[in-house]
Formats: structure tokens, C-alpha cells, sequence
């Protein structure tokens, strides 16, 4: 319980405590009460930052969460040639650090030297720049795919592993096909592995800093400094020594974030009961 | 922002000391240094002070100051020196901000940046050094490095190098497309057009928007967009010098005439070599960098004056550079001065430069050794005169944010939006202007 109230509650009444105050570099510190608050709710810079991976939630996850699904139930029939190979080579871009990913895709993104470039020179064609304002968003979500489509293919695969084999015996004798037991079978039983993959994408989609924060450097005039929430707090706390607001930022993101898993897991609980 | 990313690339991994470093060495000593802040401390003071000996902590990224360090343990060997790199720029004040902010942990010394010296000034974090003397060093520096370490009347840091900006272009390629070296900016304009239409993959140079050339820009055109006076700050970027710069840049950028490159990235190092960006206009210190960082570009590049706002005007201005400091609260300020002295005044001067180092100190500046020395990276061209002219023509009175930290990391959010729409480069101005002012009013300055 001392650990506990060490680890977990210390850090959060820390922050919550910085948020009730105002320190100035002229006039020093002074209480503030909820004003923080009240700024960080009318800040259009949070609320873009917010809006952004709103928009990266809604259309990411999905993608993802349905290729995971694809792979998993493909690995899953025990169709596939060579299936435990494409397990892992789909789950090992999990294992590259988030960093390591981010630049390594920054690399290929590059449309001088990279693989744009490349192919650009090669083909002789003019492909869109993902580094462009427009194309920061979605090149973001590429990597991201690319890095955790592999993470929720195993937790959905595990959840198809303990299906009681029998079941599938039985809708076979009573001539189910193939995406019969798919969608009979599989699909209930995957519900609370989908529900807790859609949970840790949401949480993850709101945290979404790595790939932001180092893309900058590459599109400095694409990856605003209050791109997405985390990075807002980021930049206002290390660039603006701002550490009472970015603490209010930081409380208000992450009761934002918990509101939102919370909801998804009711109405995700209640469909399964 | 250029010196920063400039001293993390010279420094690669070299400096990494363990951060164990600075424990020990702040542990290791008495309290002999306190004391003195309140008294003028003289030559002899000093002299007793390295005699007694001690311990002092470095926070220093640039490179050169390691055989400094070297040098001055050699010569007082009671001295131990520990040579920290904290991080590179920002990573560091941070840092450092956070040690004044917890009050321990300080170390006796700090490389600050002029751009970021006022803002440490002003919260009080380092000393004002003329009480050691230093008010008596005026004309041993140039006057812009010089005019950047003071504040009110108090005197912040020593100067230890400065960045006087040059033309730096790559010969080759001008003579290639038989185009003149330009020598206003009217004809860098031209000479940005033609070259690219000549070569559509060459460009007159790069640019993804970035603080410190703008306000060096700004600076030469004679522009004052910051007027600071204690806890009165003024920003105006409406001024004539500053339209003057939007003007002629809006060109470039409009026609896109400059490459979307960022500096110091992979790109950036590439372009530089093999044409396809073919000037610099930046500070006095990158010699040092083209030789390590751009192999392929040997004996191509040449410098020449910055261009002029007016043919045959004679007017510069900085980029980057960085000053030695002493944080209040520091264990032992005299051995801090003493050390300030020896690398930015004394021998330490000459070790700097033999490392490729570009001086503050006029003694260095004038000597003819240094500049009759010739480059065989610039085809045997003594540069060192050109950049040592550079720095006697900068322009007086320019003055830096108090928190010109911030301000900068914001410039790509508002000026950057000028590099990727419609925005102009004066808009964009007007919101950094917006942004640096909103900032100065949360932060308690009185905003004129």
C-alpha cells in the first residue's frame, strides 16, 4: 500500500498540486485556485491538439484493430503456409523501439534521399510528400499501424487459441463453412480481447508522442509544438518552463483519456452481457 | 538554434561524462567561494584562489574546451576541473534551470548562449561578474559579443566565441552557371533565379524557416523588432528593417527558390556537397563544420562578405555564438572566474582556435597569424580575413527577448506556416509577435 501511494497517487497529487499555481519568471509564484483550469479549457491550442488525435482515434484504430483481426483469424485457420514465420515477422515491428521506428520511417519518408526519393528517381513519377502538413497525420498513423498491428494480432490470436477446438468439429458436422464459423464462432469469442485492444489503442492514441516529436525535426513546420496533447505538455513544461499549466494540461488530458476507456468499457461490457 | 544543433554535431558522443561527474566534484569542496560574491574580488585574489586550489564543475558542450580544461589543470595542478556536457542548448538550461530551481546540484560553470543569457540574467541564475573585475575587460572582445553579455549594468558571462555572418558558397557551382558572387541582396535574388533555372535541382540555398537566421537577418537589415529595458519588452516586427528582410525573403520563399531542407539534417549535409545548395549565410564558426561534416565539398567552398541591403554598405550581424557563466549559487565563484578568464581571455583563447574555434577576442581577431592563415578546405583562401572584418561591421543596439528560449520554439508554429501556405513571411511575423507577447504578459513582464 506505501508503494502504491508512492509510485501511483504521489506523482498525481504532485501534479495536481502544480496545477493550483502560477510561477512567473518576474513576480514569482502564487496560488491560483482552478485558473489553469479554466485556461486550459479555452486554450484552442489544446483543443487542436486534442481534436487531432481525436481524428487519429477514429480513423487509425480501426484500421488497425481490422488488420489485426485479418491476421490473426488467417493465422488462426490453420490454412496458412509457413504460419508461424508470418507470426512473427508481423509481430517483431512491436520489439523496434517506438524511437527507432520513427526514424527509420522519417528516413524512408524523405522525399530527397529516402525511399520517396528513391522511387521518385526511379519511376519518374512525383509522389505526395508524407511530410507534408497534410500528410503528417496519416504518415503517423502508418507507423503506428505498422508498429502495434502486430501487438493486438497476439492478443486477439490468444483469445482464438482458447476456443474449445470441438466447437469448430461440431459446426462442421452441421455444414458451417469456413466464414460461418468465422462469424459464429470467432468473433463472440474475440469480443473482450477486441474490447481491451480498443482500450489500449485509445489510451495510446491520446499519449501519442514518440513519432511527433521526432518527425519534427524532418517537418518542423508540419508537427506544430501542441501537435498532439502530450507533446503540448511537452513543449509548454521543457521549452516555456511552463510547469503549472502543462501539469493542468497533463490532468485534463488524462481525465479525458479515462472518461473515454471508461465509456468504451461499459458499452463494451454491456453488449457482451 | 544553428549553434546548438552545430555543437552537438562537433561534439558526437566525445564529451559524454557521466553526470556521477558532477556529484563528486560538488561534494569535493569547501565552501571557499561563497564569501566572495560580496566583495570585488582583484587579480590576486584570483591567483590565491587557483594557489589554494579546489574543485569546479563544467557544464560545457563545446568541444574545444576539453584541452582548455586539460591545459589549465596542467598549469595549476591543485585545480581539478570536471568537464560536464549536460546536454546541448536547451537540454541543458533546462537542466539547469532545474538545479536553480532545486539549489543544489549547480555547476560552477555554464556555457550559455547570447540568445539565452538575458533570460538567466534576468531570473537572477547567474552572476554579475563585475564584481570579479570583468567591467575592466571592455575592448578585449568585439563589441557584439560583448554588447551580448551585458544587462543593465551588470556584465553576465565572458564571450567565448561569436558567429559575425559571411556569405559561404560553393565556387564550383557559380562558376558552372557563370554567376557573379553576389554582393547585395537584389543580386543573391537573381542569382537564386538563375541558378535554378539552370539547374532546377540546385538551389541558392536551403531554408525550412529557422529563428536564429531570421532574427540575424533582421538584425543586419537594422531592424529592432525587440525592445527590452528591465521588465519592459517591446516586440514590433513592423519596422523598417524588418520589411525590409519580408520583402526580399518572401521572394525566395514565394518563388521557391530556397530548398525545403532543414539545417544539420542528413539532406542538409548532402546538399552541401554535392551542389545542389550552393551558399550558407551564417556565422563565422562554420569553417569548422563544412571541413568534419561535409567532406565532399573540399576545396569547392569559398567565402565572401555577407550580401548588403545597399551596394556598397558595410553591415553585419551575428548568428549564435556563446558566452562562459557563472550560476549564482555556484560552490566556488572565484576558481569559476579564474577558469572564465584563462579559456575566454587568456591562453585558453589560442588553444580554442587552434581547435577551429572563431574568436570574441580582438587580440585574436587582429593578430596576422590568424588571419593569414589559409584554408586548404577554401582552396587555400585566408577566410579568417573576411570573418574577422565581419565582426568589426556588426550592427549596434540589437537586443535579444528576455525569453527569446521560448520564443524560438515557437517560431516554426507561427513564422514556419509562411514555408508551407499561403501565410507570408510578414503574417507570419506578426503571429510569432502575437505569441511572444502573450507570453510575456503570463510570464509578468510589463508588455509595451
Amino acid at each position: 500500500m506505501a508503494v502504491f501511494a508512492l509510485v501511483f497517487l504521489a506523482p498525481i497529487a504532485y501534479s495536481v498540486y502544480l496545477s493550483l499555481f502560477r510561477t512567473q519568471l518576474i513576480g514569482g509564484t502564487t496560488f491560483v485556485g482552478a485558473d489553469n483550469y479554466v485556461k486550459a479549457l479555452g486554450d484552442p491550442q489544446f483543443w487542436s491538439a486534442f481534436g487531432r488525435v481525436a481524428l487519429f482515434l477514429v480513423v487509425q484504430v480501426p484500421i488497425m484493430l481490422f488488420l489485426a483481426l485479418l491476421v490473426a483469424l488467417a493465422i488462426d485457420s490453420g490454412r496458412l503456409y509457413g504460419a508461424s514465420f508470418f507470426r512473427i515477422s508481423v509481430f517483431l515491428p512491436y520489439a523496434v523501439p517506438a524511437v527507432v521506428a520513427a526514424l527509420m520511417w522519417g528516413f524512408m519518408y524523405g522525399t530527397r534521399f529516402g525511399l520517396i526519393g528513391n522511387l521518385n528517381d526511379l519511376l519518374g513519377v512525383s509522389l505526395p510528400d508524407p511530410l507534408s502538413s497534410d500528410l503528417i497525420l496519416a504518415s503517423i498513423g502508418n507507423i503506428v499501424t505498422w508498429e502495434f498491428v502486430g501487438y493486438n494480432m497476439l492478443i486477439l490470436y490468444s483469445a482464438l487459441r482458447v476456443v474449445n477446438p470441438s466447437l469448430y468439429e461440431a459446426a462442421e458436422m452441421d455444414g458451417a463453412g469456413q466464414l460461418r464459423i468465422v462469424w459464429a464462432i470467432k468473433l463472440p469469442a474475440l469480443r473482450g480481447a477486441l474490447l481491451i485492444a480498443t482500450i489500449f489503442s485509445i489510451i495510446g492514441s491520446f499519449q501519442l508522442f514518440n513519432e511527433p516529436a521526432i518527425l519534427r525535426d524532418l517537418a518542423p513546420n508540419a508537427i506544430t509544438t501542441y501537435f498532439t496533447p502530450n507533446y503540448y505538455a511537452y513543449s509548454l513544461s521543457f521549452r516555456g518552463q511552463q510547469f503549472n499549466y502543462s501539469a493542468t494540461v497533463a490532468i485534463v488530458m488524462g481525465v479525458i483519456t479515462m472518461v473515454i476507456a471508461y465509456v468504451v468499457q461499459l458499452r463494451g461490457m454491456r453488449k457482451g452481457a | 538554434m544553428t549553434t546548438t544543433r552545430r555543437h552537438a554535431l562537433l561534439l558526437g558522443a566525445a564529451l559524454s561524462v557521466s553526470l556521477f561527474a558532477t556529484a563528486c566534484g560538488t561534494s569535493g569542496d569547501t565552501g571557499s567561494g561563497t564569501a566572495a560574491a560580496t566583495r570585488s574580488a582583484s587579480a590576486d585574489d584570483l591567483q590565491a584562489a587557483l594557489n589554494a586550489g579546489g574543485s569546479i564543475t563544467v557544464w560545457a558542450w563545446e568541444p574545444t574546451l576539453k584541452k582548455v580544461v586539460a591545459d589549465f589543470q596542467t598549469k595549476y595542478p591543485k585545480v581539478k576541473v570536471n568537464l560536464v556536457n549536460a546536454g546541448t542548448g536547451n537540454d541543458q538550461y533546462t537542466a539547469l534551470q532545474n538545479a536553480v530551481k532545486a539549489g543544489s546540484g549547480l555547476p560552477d560553470v555554464a556555457q550559455i548562449e547570447y540568445y539565452a543569457l538575458p533570460q538567466f540574467a534576468l531570473g537572477k541564475a547567474v552572476t554579475d561578474l563585475t564584481a570579479f573585475g570583468a567591467d575592466k575587460l571592455d575592448g578585449t572582445f568585439t563589441p557584439g559579443p560583448w554588447n551580448s553579455v551585458h544587462s543593465g549594468s551588470g556584465i553576465y558571462g565572458l564571450p567565448m566565441d561569436s558567429g559575425p555572418m559571411a556569405l559561404f558558397y560553393n565556387k564550383d557551382v557559380f562558376d558552372k552557371h557563370k554567376i557573379e558572387v553576389p554582393k547585395t541582396w537584389e543580386e543573391y535574388i537573381a542569382a537564386a533565379k538563375k541558378l535554378h533555372e539552370a539547374d532546377p535541382k540546385a538551389y541558392i540555398a536551403n531554408d525550412v524557416g529557422d529563428a536564429g537566421f531570421t532574427t540575424s537577418m533582421i538584425w543586419q537589415a537594422g531592424g529592432k523588432p525587440y525592445k527590452v529595458d528591465g521588465t519592459k519588452v517591446g516586440v514590433d516586427f513592423g519596422d523598417a528593417g524588418t520589411q525590409k528582410y519580408t520583402a526580399a525573403w518572401q521572394q525566395l520563399v514565394s518563388g521557391k527558390l530556397v530548398a525545403p531542407i532543414a539545417s544539420w539534417s542528413d539532406a542538409w549535409y548532402k546538399g552541401l556537397g554535392d551542389g545542389t545548395i550552393a551558399t550558407l549565410v551564417i556565422g563565422a564558426w562554420m569553417p569548422a563544420n563544412l571541413e568534419t561534416g561535409v567532406k565532399a565539398g573540399a576545396g569547392k567552398w569559398r567565402v565572401a562578405p555577407m550580401p548588403q541591403w545597399e551596394s556598397g554598405g558595410k553591415a553585419t550581424s551575428e548568428n549564435g555564438g556563446s558566452s562562459l557563466a557563472i550560476p549564482e549559487g555556484a560552490a566556488n565563484k572565484q576558481l569559476a572566474y579564474a577558469f572564465l578568464k584563462f579559456a575566454n581571455v587568456d591562453e585558453g583563447v589560442r588553444t580554442r582556435v587552434d581547435g577551429g574555434a572563431f574568436p570574441a577576442t580582438t587580440a585574436q581577431l587582429n593578430s596576422p597569424e590568424f588571419k593569414d592563415k589559409k584554408f586548404p578546405y577554401f582552396g587555400d583562401q585566408q577566410v579568417n580575413q573576411v570573418l574577422a572584418e565581419s565582426a568589426s561591421q556588426v550592427v549596434s543596439g540589437w537586443s535579444y527577448l528576455p525569453y527569446q528560449v521560448y520564443a524560438n520554439s515557437v517560431f516554426n508554429d507561427t513564422v514556419g506556416k509562411a514555408y508551407i501556405s499561403g501565410t507570408t513571411l510578414q503574417d507570419g511575423l506578426k503571429a510569432w509577435q502575437d505569441a511572444s507577447v502573450k507570453y510575456g504578459q503570463e510570464q509578468g513582464f510589463t508588455m509595451q
